[in-house]
């Protein structure tokens, strides 16, 4: 449990000093703890655990600049997991008062298990980017899928370096917001 | 979208955040709070007209040190609200500790005092426009706080409402005292206090629907 900590700490303090290498592996293993999370406490609805992965996956890269570098990693993940599942259990149920512990210590006292087989997501992020507006979706299409550089995605967008970035960042905030709505 | 690509969506390009952004997106809503708070106080409620006297007096800067002892443990408390995973801390027991030390001082004051002045002592001459005049100061700086809290990631939603009211009526008290003329600290335990109560009770009330985020 601690290696599990102590790895994914490192990950990331690296990732946010601008190692994409230690991101990825700070993505995908993150992943792999969040899968199996969600399969344990979805167990009657089990087609909504890879979305929940991925909704989570993308409020934790929203959300990255909230981690503070003297607190404890695994209680912050788990904390914005359980969140994201409070979300989606109000969701399926908007009449009953859903009760779900909010003891943030509950996810790193358990044994940290991973699964790294992912199921099918049914919600398509794609699909869901296509429904933003042009000033966020060319940004994320041209530098986040399509590797361009930000200077070249401004010349093909014929957008300001600025304005390439801030769509980036606005607009993986608007898919996040996009992704909780469409259960 | 499979999950490995959107990893790989995320990773691509640049993910560098820049150190301590917690603290600074809250710490630069307070200090703009905190001034136009001031103008709009002095604009339109003006200084008390002895400013300079009543400075000399130790009572005109303990009327000023409560919102200020609150503001300052609201902040830590809503620094680490902010962020998941998070508790509140030894802010709440400390502004629990504080109430009750002013508390029982402003007690003191008022039985030392002779019987036939004891009113007066607590209910002063302004007692309600002193607490409405501070729930309304906090409103605008609430509103500012949901919004920077909104782009951080608190999770347990009431309690960082509350730790931003709290923080709100503080600012707002502060400049509220360089108005007010009242000069004892019963009238503070009591009105003051209540004043900052009432952004706090209305900032636990409202998170759950207004500081939500996806």
């Amino acid at each position: 449990m601690e290696d599990v900590e102590e790895t994914l700490r490192a990950l990331l303090l690296l990732a946010l000093t601008g190692d994409g290498a230690a991101y990825a592996a700070f993505l995908t293993q993150s992943g792999a703890h969040l899968r199996a999370y969600f399969r344990r406490r979805l167990v009657t609805s089990p087609n909504e655990v890879e979305d929940l992965v991925q909704e989570t996956l993308l409020a934790l890269h929203n959300r990255r600049h909230t981690y503070q570098t003297t607190q404890r990693l695994t209680p912050w993940l788990y904390a914005i997991a359980r969140y994201k599942l409070v979300d989606l259990l109000r969701a399926q149920s908007p009449r009953r008062q859903v009760e779900v512990s909010l003891d943030d210590d509950e996810g790193a006292s358990e044994l940290l298990p991973a699964d790294a087989s992912p199921a099918e997501s049914r919600r398509d992020l794609l699909k869901l980017l296509d429904t933003l507006p042009d000033r966020h979706r060319l940004p994320i299409v041209l530098v986040k899928l399509e590797g361009r550089s930000v200077a070249e995605a401004a010349a093909a967008a014929g957008m300001s370096e600025a304005a390439v970035k801030v769509g980036i960042h606005r607009g993986l905030k608007k898919l996040a917001v996009e992704a909780s709505k469409r259960r | 979208m499979k999950t490995e690509a959107l990893i790989a969506m995320l990773a691509r390009g640049e993910a560098r955040v820049a150190p301590r952004s917690v603290e600074r997106r809250l710490a630069a809503t307070v200090a703009t709070a905190l001034l136009l708070t001031l103008i709009v106080a002095l604009a339109t409620l003006g200084a008390r007209k002895d400013l300079g006297a009543a400075a000399q007096l130790p009572m005109f800067w303990w009327k000023l040190a409560v919102p200020l002892a609150v503001g300052t443990l609201s902040f830590a408390a809503a620094r680490r609200l902010a962020s998941p995973g998070r508790r509140t801390g030894a802010a709440a027991a400390l502004g629990v500790a504080l109430l009750a030390v002013l508390w029982a001082v402003a007690a003191a004051d008022v039985a030392s005092a002779p019987a036939a002045t004891r009113a007066a002592l607590v209910l002063g001459h302004s007692a309600m426009a002193c607490v409405a005049l501070i729930a309304t100061l906090s409103l605008p700086i609430l509103a500012a706080l949901f919004v920077a809290l909104r782009s951080l990631a608190p999770t347990r939603l009431p309690a960082a409402g509350a730790a931003a009211g709290a923080l709100a009526g503080g600012i707002a008290a502060a400049a509220y005292a360089l108005h007010c003329n009242e000069m004892t600290l019963p009238f503070v335990a009591v009105w003051y206090v209540l004043g900052m109560a009432i952004p706090a009770g209305l900032g636990a009330q409202l998170a759950p629907r207004w500081l939500r985020w996806a």
